[in-house]
């Protein structure tokens, strides 16, 4: 796998997280409990897709075919996606949105904390604006999941649960192959391997504050980075997502 | 015969994109905003370097149109507009008449210690925070325990 390769589906990566679980959260746009969330969740979301479209837009630009960030996020297919599945689950109840926020907050702020010294500054840059995006996201689902989690015995047990639930699809965000590997030589992205204890270390306290337990299974459902295999609630998702640019390709505003 | 236009200086190319109002929050301007970076010649062509305040804010397409507009309608002819990611805009650029007007305004202007000072409308100092988030992407909701109104706080980033 050539630098460019590795760039480019690195790029992919970062960006289909964003662009996937910001999709999920704007589905709560006009659904949330109350006014405050919704307006937060909304919030988060635009961050992501503003995020996706200078992931995507940097691929577009080492890829050179001519597929811009619009091309990339609504002219692939399911299995040309390279998200980590954790981004597609089903939102589920507030609760379990929110586990799945601060359990990719997490690693998310760890990731680009890396990346603001990669040696490629491009990638530097856009790490450099996402952070700060993303320090926000942290600290909010974080209070959320102390709040529910150190509520009230009913919050407690969904939140609790949406941990079980969610938990095998944690392991994934370390899992490194070959791309990793030529971009971690190069000297532009960490090896995710390397971020699992600073991670396990960060969600461990508030999860200890939230008074949740971490499971202790390790199993990892994977398939989602490498594109081998995602979960059947992907295509659902794009099939929303992506209707209007399938039924009128290339319309525009 | 040809017409010899003399080149508007950078110091006045400044002071009209100081009359550029942000689309959201129109009581300040795009350079109170700390959002222009740069302001340069390239020979015949003028160069505006524009950094985003948030990488999501659907304000920054209608900040770009509304700087070009300004400038077309001063007779810039040949203009390019950069996006420069790095250094990644912070609230410490925001001018100090641009805080004083955010107070004004109603909006609690962003302080180091990451939450506002005191109410924009009564000046109490007893405040507390709604959401990190608020109805823009640069906003956040405060509540005021002495006159009781809630308020925007113009969120440090």
């Amino acid at each position: 796998m050539t630098r460019d390769e590795a760039l480019f589906q690195g790029l992919v990566r970062l960006g289909d997280n964003t662009l996937i679980i910001g999709h999920r959260v704007s589905e709560w746009c006009g659904h949330s409990p109350v006014l405050e969330e919704d307006i937060a969740l909304a919030n988060i979301a635009l961050d992501m897709i503003g995020q996706t479209q200078l992931w995507l837009g940097l691929a577009s630009e080492i890829e050179g075919e001519g597929r811009d960030a619009d091309k990339l996020a609504f002219h692939r297919d399911a299995w040309d996606f390279r998200n980590l599945l954790l981004c597609e689950m089903p939102n589920g109840d507030f609760g379990r949105t929110m586990m799945r926020q601060f359990l990719f907050d997490a690693w998310h702020s760890i990731y680009l904390g890396r990346l603001l010294k990669s040696s490629d500054t491009r990638v530097a840059a856009i790490a450099e604006k996402a952070s700060k995006e993303v320090a926000y996201h942290l600290e909010r689902s974080a209070d959320t999941v102390v709040a529910l989690g150190d509520g009230t015995a009913e919050s407690h047990d969904r939140m609790q649960a949406a941990l079980d639930y969610l938990y095998p699809y944690v392991g994934e965000m370390f899992l490194s192959d070959e791309g990793d590997a030529v971009l971690a030589e190069a000297g532009i992205a960490p090896d995710p391997a390397s971020l699992r204890e600073e991670y396990d270390a960060l969600v461990g306290r508030v999860l200890d504050k939230a008074t949740l337990s971490v499971p202790e299974n390790r199993y990892a459902q994977k398939g989602g980075r490498t594109g081998a295999m995602h979960t059947e609630h992907l295509g659902h998702l794009l099939a929303q997502m992506q209707w209007l640019q399938r039924a009128y390709p290339d319309a525009t505003w | 015969m040809s017409r010899t236009v003399r080149q508007p200086s950078v110091e006045q190319i400044w002071g009209w994109l100081d009359a550029v109002p942000d689309p959201e929050i129109p009581v300040i301007s795009l350079v109170d905003l700390g959002i222009i970076r740069d302001v340069a010649w390239d020979g015949d062509r003028l160069v505006i370097t524009v950094t985003p305040t948030y990488s999501g804010c659907p304000a920054t397409s209608i900040i770009n149109l509304d700087i070009e507009t300004v400038l077309r309608r001063h007779g810039i002819e040949r203009l390019e507009l950069k996006r420069q990611l790095s250094p990644a805009w912070t609230t410490d650029w925001l001018s100090d008449k641009g805080r004083a007007r955010l107070e004004d305004y109603g909006i609690a202007p962003p302080q180091p210690a990451g939450g506002p000072d005191r109410c924009p409308r009564c000046h109490g100092r007893n405040v507390e925070r709604l959401s990190q988030f608020g109805s823009t992407p640069c906003k956040a909701q405060w509540r005021c325990t002495d006159c009781l109104e809630p308020f925007d706080y113009f969120k440090c980033i």
